[in-house]
């Protein structure tokens, strides 16, 4: 937004067909598709899902403890599916959050220049693994590990899955984060320094504190990434809708059973079809809430040097 | 309370020992993301190297683990980038154009702009659910490359508007100024002046949108790219499948042997991304340092 860019004056005539009176236009146009993209996401979810909430009563939908959409006598409580989804985020976030933040304290604070030019494009060459490779490796290389060590691991696991997705967020929660502390003045670790700290007590005592409403929002968001997790989850996780608080059991997630729908044969129209809309619906609305908490974290908290 | 000269060094020996085992502490950590890195390359390529021949390269997905190979989801991939690469880079590139050169704070830039940093949060199996109600049902596109293909645009279009809006912003100003003092207009300048100077970072950003729709599986599952296809598409309305929902496939089945014929397609999957993002990434810190 450059103040001086509005002072200069085009005092050109422009004719009807001369490309700098059309292309505004198309770009104009161009740029309405990702609002469109928004409204319909939203659109889509409501009308769809209005079908399955005419049937099953929202109270039902959000308090039912049993999801058994195929059952001859079906019953749609969500609260299992839930449930799999914050058990799988829990674990992601015991692993991602310290490690995360550990790595952003030693990427901002601590490394000398020559290895943040190595270790950088590494993490953000992490960040560019597809879940199903991630998918992959939990199911057939952290699981086997897990049930060597606790026997009574089932082959599709909460706990697998969860340090999985767990390692696919530092790398966005690594870089959130030092990003926050890059941008606390030096004058304040001066400061500090000046009075005798050491590096260790610069980081934690001032430069994390300064920094903090970035370092949560990015938290929020790297959270909120891990709800809306489908494919390790779905390889991973397994297929079982249950409430049960033993992260060495199968879980299912909102997002991993969408996909358990969609691949499968369900026909179009009947009550299980619109399930998926459902169950997108509270999945959409959880992941934008998470979104936008991050946003307001990190505009109202942050700091003014 | 003074302390004696003694105690003082004591206390100051401690805190700095602290400070070594916290640096330690936080080096391991940044270190794990590395090696969950590593530990996954490798055991990819353990499993999956002896099946990575040219018999695998070539040959159609088959229920017979000897026999499978990767060529129709190979297919599938490049055909879906074929409409994704043109179709995420004329939106993407036109609305950063339009953003930061045409509308400057206006009630439909803002909205535009809230808008996308919302986008680029939404969950990707959501995006599923908006291609297979739009482009699979409305549209009846069925579950044509087609369809996928409009899929993925919507869902990469975040990464590369964001990435042409930072590169278009770091166009000196004076340029385009020199560009209005040589009576250009608006559209000339953009097009010669603004548009040359920022391409190495929209050509990263990209590269990263094509390299993210590569990867992704959920949406296109949803679209119904997960079925068995036993042949080669020919035509952009043909049902397909891609190298992740092949993968995807591969390790959902019960036999053991698919997994490393999982493996294999992995391998050659993670060869293209990371070679594409390693890529991406060298470009911009070429060119950031001008």
């Amino acid at each position: 937004m450059n103040q001086t860019n509005s002072k200069v004056n085009l005092k050109k005539k422009k004719s009807l067909f001369s490309l700098d009176f059309l292309m505004p236009k198309l770009l104009a146009f161009f740029a309405g598709i990702s609002v469109l993209t928004t409204v319909g996401i939203v659109a889509i979810l409501l009308t769809e899902s209005a079908g399955f909430f005419r049937e099953v009563p929202v109270w039902d939908f959000l308090t039912g403890t049993r999801w058994e959409p195929l059952f001859a006598n079906p019953s749609f409580g969500v609260l299992p599916l839930i449930s799999g989804t914050l058990m799988i985020t829990l674990i992601a976030s015991i692993v991602a959050l310290p490690i995360g933040l550990g790595s952003a304290i030693y990427l901002s604070e601590y490394a000398p220049n020559r290895v943040r030019a190595v270790i950088k494009p590494v993490l953000e060459i992490l960040a560019g693994v597809p879940t199903i490779v991630y998918g992959f490796f939990a199911l057939t290389f952290v699981t086997p590990i897990l049930q060597a060590i606790l026997p009574q691991t089932e082959i599709f696991n909460a706990l697998s899955a969860g340090i999985v997705v767990g390692i696919m967020i530092i790398p966005m929660i690594s870089s959130l984060s030092e990003d926050a502390m890059a941008s606390v003045p030096a004058s304040l670790r001066n400061g500090a320094y000046a009075l005798g700290s050491t590096k260790l007590e610069t980081s934690i005592k001032i430069v994390v504190p300064a920094a903090l409403s970035g370092i949560i929002a990015s938290f929020v968001l790297g959270l909120s990434r891990a709800v809306g997790e489908t494919m390790i989850v779905t390889l991973a996780a397994g297929l079982k809708p249950s409430m049960s608080l033993n992260p060495l059991d199968s879980v299912e997630t909102l997002t991993a059973y969408i996909v358990s729908v969609a691949s499968g044969d369900v026909r179009q129209g009947s009550v299980e079809y619109s399930t998926i809309y459902a169950v997108g619906l509270t999945l959409f609305v959880i992941t934008l809430v998470m979104n936008i908490i991050a946003g307001y974290i990190s505009r109202k908290f942050r700091e003014v040097y | 309370m003074a302390l004696t000269k003694q105690e003082e060094a004591v206390r100051v020996g401690k805190r700095r020992t602290t400070n070594r085992i916290y640096h330690v502490l936080f080096f391991l950590s940044t270190v794990i993301g590395m090696i969950a890195l590593a530990l996954l390359i490798f055991d990819v390529a353990r499993k999956g190297l002896g099946y990575l021949d040219w018999q695998f390269l070539t040959s159609k997905s088959s229920r017979i683990p000897g026999k499978a190979g990767i060529i129709t989801a190979l297919a599938g991939t490049l055909w879906l980038m074929m409409i994704v690469t043109p179709l995420t880079f004329i939106i993407g590139v036109s609305t950063a154009i339009y953003l930061e050169e045409y509308a400057k704070n206006t009630w439909f830039s803002r909205l535009i702009q809230t808008n996308i940093s919302n986008l680029a949060g939404v969950p990707s199996i959501v995006y599923g659910l908006l291609g297979l109600t739009i482009f699979v049902r409305f549209l009846h596109l069925d579950r044509s490359i087609l369809a996928g293909a409009l899929t993925m645009t919507l869902l990469v279009l975040p990464i590369i508007i964001v990435a042409s809006q930072e590169a278009i912003k770091a166009v000196p100003m004076n340029l385009r100024h020199a560009s209005f003092a040589l009576g250009g207009n608006r559209w000339t300048t953009v097009v010669r002046v603004v548009l040359p100077s920022a391409m190495p970072g929209i050509l990263t950003g990209a590269i990263l949108s094509l390299s993210r729709a590569i990867g992704e599986t959920a949406p296109l599952i949803l679209i119904g790219a997960a079925s068995y296809i036993a042949f080669m598409p020919n035509s952009i309305f043909d049902p397909f499948t891609v190298m992740p929902i092949q993968i995807f496939n591969w390790s959902n089945q019960p036999k053991e042997e698919f997994k490393s014929i999982a493996a294999a397609g992995i391998i050659l999957l993670l060869l293209l991304l990371l070679s594409m993002n390693a890529l991406a990434i060298y470009l911009r810190n070429k060119y950031q340092r001008k």
